[in-house]
């Protein structure tokens, strides 16, 4: 049968026919699955039916947790179903799987399988996710490649409904899930005749109903559980037939066969390799290759892995194999081997005797968390077979100099196809690169006819990132599951990437590099790095150039120079005729850009007629003669950790890095963001030292903390640069002192909140504020001076500071410097409000979220230390447990000081009376009183260092729990409105003394916008593509209905001086604080320069009143509800109508959109009537409960 | 029986009140309550050419921004199957108006390039508009632009629209011109079927607080109409198109005055805005009230009395007007 075929990942393959084969899918974000279900939301909310007519019920549940237990009920009632998840989605998914399993449902669940967090979290793909849910008596699917993934999901729902065991189909995440190729889609006649009517019924028949009622989950005792439990073998047994069975009727269909162990190799191979996933295409190719040599190997794909398929295995396993590795995608700290090993092992030895020709069995690790697999790799692993003496139980793809596990590999040895061409694209996440790439494979796959595959690396920052994509192109089909490592074309974007990564060390030789080069033909030579120029040279490459930025700039595209470069592959690259290329380039712009206005589609044109003239080629010489060298990854001052390690995580060789180098528990050295000077900004501010007033707003409202300000003696001066700013510093108390106000412009990601939040203008020019933007070139020099001086200037001392204001707040070093997040963030300047405030003291739980990856993604951290050495402790432990994890700190401090108090007074003869008494009297929460703490503190050490007693020496390593510790509970409002809720509720009702800070984005922000239940009714997201229909949860006004939980609500740029007290407050008060910060969001939808701007009117609106309740109040007999801001002076659509998630429902369903601002407006009325109904409440309001935690 | 019909843009109509571009033309209640009122021909806001381009480009800035940068959000919002971009919402009003209502529906249209103007004019007219009301609202900020070069760009998208399109085509004219009887000449020689006098522009005002611009429209007032009441005066008879005046109409009297300087319809806006479409009848009413105990028989009778060419004092309505204010203010000064 002739089918036409489609260029979509593998997230879009699985989730199609999921989709057509379910009735219910329970759907909840989590990277790389998130895709899946989101697709399933927009194909619902299109009204697209499933294969039997009707349109599928898609919820969002609060957590994967929650997930499985709607999935299990929907079964339980019935119900088609399934759902998407990964990593430690899938692990909260276990206990459901086990009874789901137990009472023999069908049910699949489609992974996109990925690490499990151990010694740090991965977002990056590998199968410990799916390997930890193999006891579960779920069957397990593998899929290789977007088609399979395809396949093998329609597979998996055929299976699982004439098997009744319920299945978990995974693919491998990011490789497979996010990899576009061919994929011949399956259509709904596929669907329907796969899942025939039998079966379906026979599922709807089982299901509880009052009309034939039965009770399932029965608690069952030692006398029947047993033998219950064996009931179930039979189904097992017959499962791996009907699985074989629905992929011969796939075949049938389709042309394509499967089995449960499919066999490539040569018939009479002595040396196999046995692996599932994308590895094992990887295993094909190299095989081919191999054989091709003429040597005797092959590989098994394992398909299905549970039921184990031991007889497929041995039937797939050719007679006169004498050596097998087993390679397994995950790792087993302890085992006596991974799973697929074991099972491997378990099946040979059992069938020992019917074999003629006994096979050694090696195992192995590869892979983990998206490691690269290559060919080589699996030629290495063959070779290892040929071995007298072969390591077992070894590793693939890393240098384990520490317990000599590893194999060595020749990364020279490749199987690419010479037909196929290798493309290779470094660019930016901000200027279209990966979209653009999206777009040309989808050109060159659907009309040029060619076999393709593109696949997308990004880096792990979120403002600057840097992007390289790896597309193939080719006559055959195309198994290259890794990454290009021999180009036939290298692209680079962005002109100033060239001096910071070695990308020409991917071109093969005569490759063609095109370069977006705003300096010509005549002019990028010599502006070339010599690194480059050698390549060049000694390469043979042809060198093309663009000036892409001034081409998209004249069509009026700005800096996203995508369609420019596209076009330039296209006419370098030779793939298709070009006129045939231009006119499919513009298909592809109508397509992807059509429904945003013809205007857009008009621009993208203009840029692809005016690209090719602009083309040109370099001549190149025969010799370097350039001086510029590649950038340093960090300067030459950094600590020697810094250099060893961070740097070649920086400079992208982390990969080279051995075992040894890496720390072994995960625990990393704070402060190292200030050695990655990204250089992003073209443009930084720049002070106006006459006309600052000193407020501090800039300094405050930085999301990267590279505006800083200090008072100082006038007489540092004349150690200054030339060119250093100062202004005599307006404070009482600094009368004789100088101001200055310092960027590191390095840092800057270019943002210009500070320029908004400036209040001051020149009274002769308006439009210039005490702060401006400059471009940055010019200045570069001269202020890495000022900025290194700036950094030996002494620090204010903190007790003669008043903290209460905003202008003395930016006296205060922040300890949270230079993310990686965003430009223009909206959630770090409260985090390092906190660090200013608290830092020197401050214990951090980050609930899993964009702050745990601007705050701990490697290769480096904002976290850092003051001069002496003290910082917030952080960590990170997942996404559901954050405000458990935070309040274990408490408990564990607070054990600290028990014992701390409790040895004190056992070694008070060697303390002194003075000590004991100023350490264990009640304690002053100002920084006076906790200076004089830490003096006692430092005291108490040096009286007891000469004591010889083994208490002493306990006492020394407890004495610091003696001053309070801060301990900050951070995350968003996806972890705290939804998957973290419970633990919050719970650690607010327990009473102790910790500080929850929600960076509320109304959305998950991290996983790419999709609602939570913060997100406000008629706002667009993710998983609410037609705006959210219910209103806004309070979380606030939950909180306070306990009584003694000290609750704000804040937004920097609704009321900065509210925001700062409502912190200290927080921190001082003796219980539970929870504090709700209004964080703007580039998933909000417009220019985050804005951002301060939405925060007023989003207060001003009322949809974000601020106030604060203080339980503190009450034993002053005062109301503890302070509502802080103003009456609605502005209707909502002024605030809603500036942001995309509610204008695109505007556009797109204006009816809706009208009806349901209108009953958001409404929301609002009627939470602020409440809230002012409270501020009035008499002061006996709300008395504090006494907190007790439940153990129910 | 009075006679109050009048020709606008080749277009017979019932009399001379017409409602003008504003809010209240905008829905089809409002259009339906106005031509119960008694308009003659209702303009609709006008179809700016910018607000769709910046719609469309916000919409493709933000749905792009941040997309495609970061591996685990590849986009942040969903994809939506289409955006009610782009003039499709307008035209589908245009089409209802000309639906519901019995009198001639003018098109408005505010182009900023010289595609936009000739591709929305098109879509007007397949809309159904009766008439295309080009509003040319232009503030000549460049100093290397010349009044020539303004007239030249006038005359250009006129002859542009007029050959694109084959309903009428009148022109809403700026005040600040140097020479506007030539460029209203040269319009009808061009085509131009009408000539509106004249646009209101923004007024931006001064927050002495803030230090900012504000934006504001006020409704107009009385001494709105005076500066039309001359230029239409002194345009009557040396143009071929027909003149309307815009701006200032508030009372039957406004109506007279401006059928007297030579406008063949008087355009309505803030008086209906403020007393509500009703407000036309009483408009009309006192018109019928005024031509009848003056002994009128039709407003056609009167347009141009007034005008340049046919008043007994040509002088007052040019600069000798002038010095006589001057002399008059002085002399009160005394």
């Amino acid at each position: 049968m002739s089918r036409s075929f489609v260029m979509i990942d593998g997230n879009e393959a699985a989730a199609r026919v999921a989709y057509l084969a379910s009735e219910v899918i329970a759907i909840y974000p989590i990277t790389p699955a998130s895709p899946m279900g989101e697709l399933s939301d927009q194909w619902a909310a299109e009204g697209r039916p499933n294969a039997w007519g009707t349109v599928p019920g898609v919820v969002e549940m609060q957590s994967e947790g929650g997930a499985a237990g709607a999935v299990h009920g929907a079964l339980m009632a019935g119900a088609l179903t399934t759902t998407f998840t990964a990593s430690q989605g899938l692990l909260l998914m276990i206990p459901n799987m086990y009874k789901i399993a137990g009472e023999l449902t069908p049910l699949v669940i489609h992974v996109a399988a990925r690490a499990i967090a151990t010694q740090g979290l991965s977002i990056f793909g590998d199968h410990s996710d799916v390997m930890a849910a193999r006891a579960t008596g779920f069957g397990q699917l593998a899929s290789g490649s977007p088609q399979e993934a395809m396949d093998l999901a329609l597979v998996a729902h055929a299976a699982t409904l004439e098997s009744r065991i319920p299945f978990l189909h995974f693919f491998d995440g990011f490789r497979t899930s996010h990899e576009i190729a061919r994929v011949y889609p399956l259509t709904v006649d596929d669907v329907r005749a796969l899942l025939p009517e039998g079966p379906r019924l026979q599922h709807h028949q089982r299901a509880l109903s009052p009309s034939h009622p039965t009770i399932r989950g029965t608690a069952q005792n030692p006398d029947v559980f047993f033998q219950a439990r064996e009931a179930c073998n039979p189904w097992y047994r017959a499962c791996p037939e009907i699985v074989q069975q629905a992929m011969d009727r796939v075949a049938a269909r389709t042309g394509r066969a499967y089995h449960l162990v499919d066999y490539v190799g040569a018939p009479d191979a002595e040396r196999v390799v046995v692996l599932m996933g994308s590895g094992a295409e990887v295993a094909h190719e190299a095989v081919a290759a191999l054989m091709a040599t003429g040597e005797k190997v092959g590989v098994l794909k394992v398909r299905l892995f549970r039921p184990f398929p031991a007889e497929a295995l041995l039937a797939a396993l050719p007679p006169t194999v004498r050596g097998i590795a087993v390679l397994d995608r995950t790792k087993e700290p302890g085992s006596a081997g991974e799973p697929l090993y074991q099972d491997v092992v378990t099946a040979l030895a059992e069938t020992a005797d019917r074999r003629a020709v006994r096979a050694r069995v090696l195992g192995g690790r590869y892979g983990l968390a998206s490691k690269e697999f290559t060919p080589a790799m699996v030629r290495a692993v063959l070779d290892e077979l040929r071995h007298p003496a072969p390591r077992n139980h070894f590793t693939i793809g890393i240098t384990d100099d520490v317990t000599q596990t590893s194999l060595p590999w020749d990364p020279d040895w490749s199987t690419e196809e010479p037909a196929t061409v290798r493309a290779v694209f470094f660019g930016l996440g901000a200027d279209g690169t990966v979209g653009g790439n999206k777009n040309s494979i989808k050109i060159i796959g659907e009309e040029a006819g060619l076999h393709a595959q593109g696949f997308f690396v990004y880096d792990s920052k979120k403002s600057g990132s840097i992007t390289v994509s790896h597309l193939r192109f080719g006559p055959h089909p195309i198994r290259s599951s890794y990454l290009i490592s021999r180009a036939s074309f290298v692209a680079c974007h962005q002109f100033h990437l060239l001096d910071r990564m070695e990308m020409l060390a991917l071109a093969e030789p005569g490759a063609t590099v095109l370069l977006n080069s705003p300096h010509g033909a005549m002019g990028t030579w010599d502006r070339l790095p010599r690194r480059v120029q050698e390549e060049l040279i000694a390469k043979r490459l042809r060198l093309f150039v663009i000036d892409a930025l001034a081409v998209s700039r004249a069509a009026g595209l700005g800096g996203r120079i995508n369609t420019v470069m596209q076009t330039c592959f296209f006419a370098l690259s030779g793939l298709m005729p070009l006129e045939q290329a231009i006119l499919a380039i513009k298909h592809g712009i109508q397509a992807a850009y059509g429904k945003r206005g013809e205007i857009v589609v008009e621009k993208n044109f203009a840029a692809v007629d005016q690209s090719v003239a602009a083309l040109a080629e370099v001549p190149v010489p025969g010799a370097a003669t350039s001086a510029i060298r590649m950038r340093p990854p960090v300067p030459a001052g950094a600590p020697e950790f810094v250099q060893l390690v961070s740097s070649r995580l920086i400079a992208g060789e982390g990969d080279q890095l051995p075992v040894s180098a890496l720390p072994v528990d995960g625990t990393w050295p704070s402060g190292s963001t200030q050695w990655e000077k990204r250089d992003l900004a073209m443009e930084v501010p720049v002070w106006d030292s006459e006309l600052c007033i000193q407020c501090g707003k800039c300094v405050l409202v930085c999301p990267h903390a590279v505006i800083r300000a200090a008072v100082y003696a006038p007489d540092l001066l004349p150690g200054a640069p030339a060119g250093w700013k100062s202004a005599a510093a307006r404070w009482r108390q600094f009368g004789d002192q100088r101001y200055t106000l310092q960027v590191s412009t390095d840092d800057c990601t270019g943002c210009r909140l500070c320029v908004e939040a400036c209040p001051v203008k020149n009274k002769r020019e308006v439009r210039r504020k005490a702060i401006n933007m400059a471009p940055h070139e010019p200045i570069r020099e001269a202020e890495r001076a000022n900025w290194a001086w700036f950094r030996t200037l002494p620090g204010a001392p903190r007790d003669a500071l008043s903290l209460e204001h905003v202008k003395d707040v930016q006296l205060l070093e922040p300890l949270f410097e230079f993310s990686g997040a965003c430009a223009g963030c909206g959630e770090t300047p409260y985090l390092k409000l906190v660090s200013q405030l608290f830092g020197d003291r401050a214990m951090v739980a980050n609930a899993t979220g964009c702050s745990s990856i601007y705050g701990g993604n490697l290769p480096t951290t904002p976290w850092t230390t003051n001069a002496l050495g003290r910082g917030p402790a952080w960590a990170n432990s997942l996404f559901e447990d954050n405000a458990e994890f935070g309040l274990g700190m408490r408990l564990a401090l607070d054990q600290q000081r028990q014992r701390a108090a409790m040895l004190l007074r056992q070694l008070a003869q060697f303390a002194g009376l003075d000590l004991v008494e100023g350490l264990l009297s009640p304690e002053g929460r100002g920084e006076p009183e906790i200076a004089a703490r830490r003096a006692f503190v430092g005291e108490l050490r040096r009286r007891i260092a000469v004591v010889d007693d083994p208490r002493a020496r306990e006492l020394d390593a407890l004495a610091d729990a003696l001053v309070r510790h801060s301990v900050w509970i951070v995350g968003g409002d996806g972890w705290a409105y939804d998957i973290g809720f419970g633990g919050l509720d719970h650690v607010l009702a327990s009473g102790r003394d910790v500080n929850l800070l929600v960076l509320d984005t109304e959305v998950y922000s991290n996983t790419g916008g999709q609602m939570s239940k913060s997100t406000p009714r008629a706002a667009v997201a993710k998983f609410a593509a037609g705006g959210k229909r219910s209103a806004k949860k309070d979380l606030g006004l939950f909180a306070m209905s306990y009584g003694h939980v000290y609750v704000a609500q804040v937004a920097l740029g609704g009321d900065d001086s509210q925001a700062v007290k409502a912190f200290r407050e927080a921190e001082a008060f003796d219980g539970p604080s929870l504090i709700i910060a209004y964080s703007h969001c580039i998933a909000h939808g417009y220019d985050l320069v804005h951002g301060l701007e939405q925060q007023k009117l989003a207060v001003q609106s009322a949809h974000w009143p601020l106030f604060r309740y203080n339980p503190g109040l009450l034993t002053e007999g005062r109301n503890p509800f302070q509502l802080d801001s103003k009456a609605p002076t502005v209707p909502l659509r002024s605030y809603a109508y500036n942001e995309t998630r509610y204008t695109m429902l505007a556009h797109s369903h204006p009816e809706e959109a009208a009806s349901l601002l209108a009953q958001a407006q409404q929301d609002l009325l009627e939470r602020w009537h409440r809230y002012e109904y409270l501020a009035k409440a008499p002061p006996g309001f709300g008395a504090a409960a006494t907190p007790e935690a439940s153990h129910d | 029986m009075t006679d109050l019909s009048t020709r606008y843009l080749g277009l017979t109509l019932p009399n001379p009140v017409v409602a003008s571009s504003s809010p209240l033309t905008e829905k089809i209640d409002d259009l339906r309550r106005l031509e119960d009122a008694g308009v003659s021909a209702v303009v609709l806001p006008s179809l700016f050419e910018e607000q769709i381009s910046i719609e469309s480009n916000d919409l493709d800035l933000y749905l792009s921004h941040g997309a495609e940068s970061y591996a685990e959000a590849t986009s942040y919002f969903p994809d939506m199957g289409s955006y009610n971009l782009g003039p499709t919402g307008y035209l589908t009003r245009l089409s209802e108006a000309r639906k519901a209502l019995r009198i001639p529906v003018i098109g408005s249209l505010n182009g900023v390039s010289t595609g936009g103007w000739t591709r929305y004019a098109r879509k007007l007219e397949e809309a159904g508009a009766d008439a295309i009301e080009l509003n040319v609202y232009h503030v000549p900020t460049d100093p290397a632009q010349s009044g020539l070069d303004v007239e030249r760009m006038y005359f250009d998208l006129v002859a542009e629209v007029v050959g694109t399109v084959k309903i009428p085509v009148s022109v809403k004219l700026t005040p600040f011109l140097s020479a506007p009887a030539h460029v209203a000449r040269r319009l009808g020689e061009l085509g131009a079927r009408g000539l509106v006098l004249f646009n209101r522009f923004y007024q931006p005002d001064f927050d002495l607080e803030k230090l900012e611009v504000v934006p504001s429209l006020n409704l107009s007032t009385a001494w709105t109409l005076r500066l039309r009441l001359r230029w239409a005066a002194i345009l009557w008879g040396n143009t071929s198109a027909d003149l309307a005046i815009s701006g200032g109409v508030h009372t039957s009297s406004d109506v007279l005055k401006s059928m007297m300087a030579g406008a063949r319809v008087a355009m309505v806006a803030s008086s209906v805005l403020r007393h509500g479409p009703e407000h036309v009848r009483t408009l009309l009413d006192g018109v019928r009230e005024w031509m009848a105990s003056h002994e009128y028989e039709s407003i056609q009778q009167m347009q141009g009395s007034m005008s340049h060419q046919h008043c007994a004092e040509p002088a007052a309505l040019e600069r000798a007007n002038y010095m006589r204010v001057l002399r008059s203010f002085a002399l009160r000064g005394r």
